[in-house]
């Protein structure tokens, strides 16, 4: 009798830490999740064509990189209860406060064109004209936040993540060889060597894990959803289950193009669905629905960095817990973002190619100074108190910060001056 | 009242809502220690190389 005794206590305490963990499950697992958006995709598309399997242990460990960046937000945002932009502002003064924000505003919205740019060219693939897609883009985002509750807002966005899932059954649709996966993938080595080439595809491939967005997202959702210094435990969890998913997918993704489309030169991920569905209609079709849904849902969370980084500065009431009437500036100002994003991918010869090739550039001009910030901050003792980077802590993520910085530029100038490094 | 005035009033408020931050948040809260200092010039530097670099590609692209 004793053992059931003790069988139905483990029990319901996993139970029960499954509930607070459903409860608190949302910002790290979206931001992660949407951290694979449409350039994501396409750059993890044109990775498995140009080498295969070969860089899936790559891929692997940008996992660590994307959660040890996020913890440190999370901790931020739930001890401080404020959002990057505003924690910049009151930490180094107003020269980094205005540059942050102003920064922040343009590459968020240059990168939310990018992401209506992989949407309107996925759904162009079934036949829906690029109109329509912004247009119900915008009603679908707009419906999202129009009823006033984080947390309807929130379990939506995890239903789109779930959606992201679909590059799994899509790499079985193409029957890759297991084997081959991991014989090739998992065994870390440079396919061809180490050249100009694939420094360029590791380079990118770091681009896209870790965006100043992300910073700047999870810290206000964390601080909008109102978790406590009690919840960082799940927190955590959520943004290591969130960096899981992110990997995954991406593995899965490299899968699909590694097998179907090795030594085809990749463009964009909407090129790859159309080539792919030549051979597998329904692959193909996955990818281009994938495809749309990575852009909607970093379309998601792009919009609503923006706007709460504006509302926290200026004042405003911010919270997606508030109805439009008492928040009509942070509503506005996710309105107009999301809008005119969406209506310059709609201008007959907008200059989109131009638009992609500097978003990677201009997100660089922030990314250090925002990780540079969150480090500092990380070390305010006065502030952050138990919560503050342990040294272990600040050697990992220094480390990691400071190898960001160095590729991430280097790739910003590389995509200016291309050829740069052989 | 017409849109121009109504415009005028709100480019007013957001003024002395700028005004109001930059008072606000005129001295910055983290302890600038040396290593601190060092850090935001190396910053500057970077962010001002990073700036030149990209306004020298938009010409060249610009005026092709």
């Amino acid at each position: 009798m004793n053992w059931v005794t003790k069988l139905y206590y483990r029990a319901r305490r996993i139970w029960k830490a499954l509930s607070i963990y459903l409860i608190i499950a949302g910002p790290g697992l979206v931001v992660m999740v949407a951290d694979n958006d449409a350039g994501g995709i396409t750059t993890y598309a044109a990775t498995g064509a140009k080498y295969g399997y070969s860089l899936i242990w790559f891929l692997v460990l940008l996992g660590p990189i994307a959660y040890f960046i996020q913890e440190m937000t999370l901790r931020l945002g739930v001890v401080t209860k404020r959002g990057h932009a505003e924690a910049i502002f009151e930490g180094f003064g107003t020269f980094w406060g205005w540059f942050s924000l102003l920064d922040l505003i343009l590459v968020d919205w240059l990168t939310l064109i990018t992401e209506f740019i992989g949407m309107t060219a996925a759904l162009n693939i079934f036949g829906i004209p690029p109109w329509a897609t912004v247009a119900g883009v915008c009603g679908l985002m707009g419906f999202m936040v129009i009823n006033g509750r984080y947390w309807t807002w929130e379990k939506i966005s995890l239903i789109f993540c779930a959606l992201n899932l679909i590059y799994i059954p899509a790499a079985f649709m193409v029957h890759p060889s297991v084997s081959d996966v991991i014989a090739k993938g998992m065994i870390p080595h440079f396919e061809g060597g180490f050249n100009g080439d694939m420094f360029f595809f590791l380079m990118a491939n770091i681009g896209t894990t870790i965006a100043p967005w992300m910073l700047f997202f999870q810290q206000s959702s964390v601080v909008d959803k109102g978790l406590k210094e009690k919840d960082i435990f799940f927190g955590k969890l959520d943004t290591f289950i969130g960096a899981i998913a992110t990997i995954v997918i991406a593995v899965f993704i490299v899968i699909v193009s590694g097998t179907v489309l090795q030594g085809v030169e990749i463009e964009d991920a909407a090129q790859a669905a159309k080539i792919l569905m030549k051979t597998n209609l329904h692959a193909g079709e996955f990818l281009a629905i994938g495809l749309f849904n990575a852009g909607l849902l970093g379309a998601i969370c792009i919009s609503l960095a923006s706007s709460w980084a504006f509302g926290e500065v200026f004042g405003w009431a911010h919270s997606l817990n508030n109805k439009i009437k008492e928040a009509p500036w942070f509503y506005l100002n996710y309105f107009i973002t999301l809008i005119s994003a969406g209506a310059v991918v709609l201008i007959p010869g907008a200059p989109l190619v131009l638009i992609t090739l500097f978003v990677q550039v201009v997100a660089v001009t922030l990314l250090p100074a925002s990780l540079v910030f969150l480090m500092i901050l990380l070390n305010d003792k006065e502030t952050m108190g138990e919560y503050a980077n342990t040294r272990m802590q600040n050697i990992v993520s220094g480390t990691i910060v400071a190898v960001i910085i160095v590729l991430s530029t280097l790739y910003a100038v590389s995509t200016l001056f291309p050829g740069l490094f052989g | 009242m017409t849109f121009s005035h109504a415009f005028l009033s709100m480019l007013t408020r957001n003024r002395l809502k700028v005004r109001n931050i930059n008072r606000r948040y005129a001295t910055p809260r983290v302890k600038l220690s040396p290593a601190v200092r060092w850090t935001l010039l190396i910053l500057r530097i970077y962010l001002l190389a990073l700036v030149v670099l990209l306004g020298y590609k938009f010409f060249t692209i610009v005026s092709q």
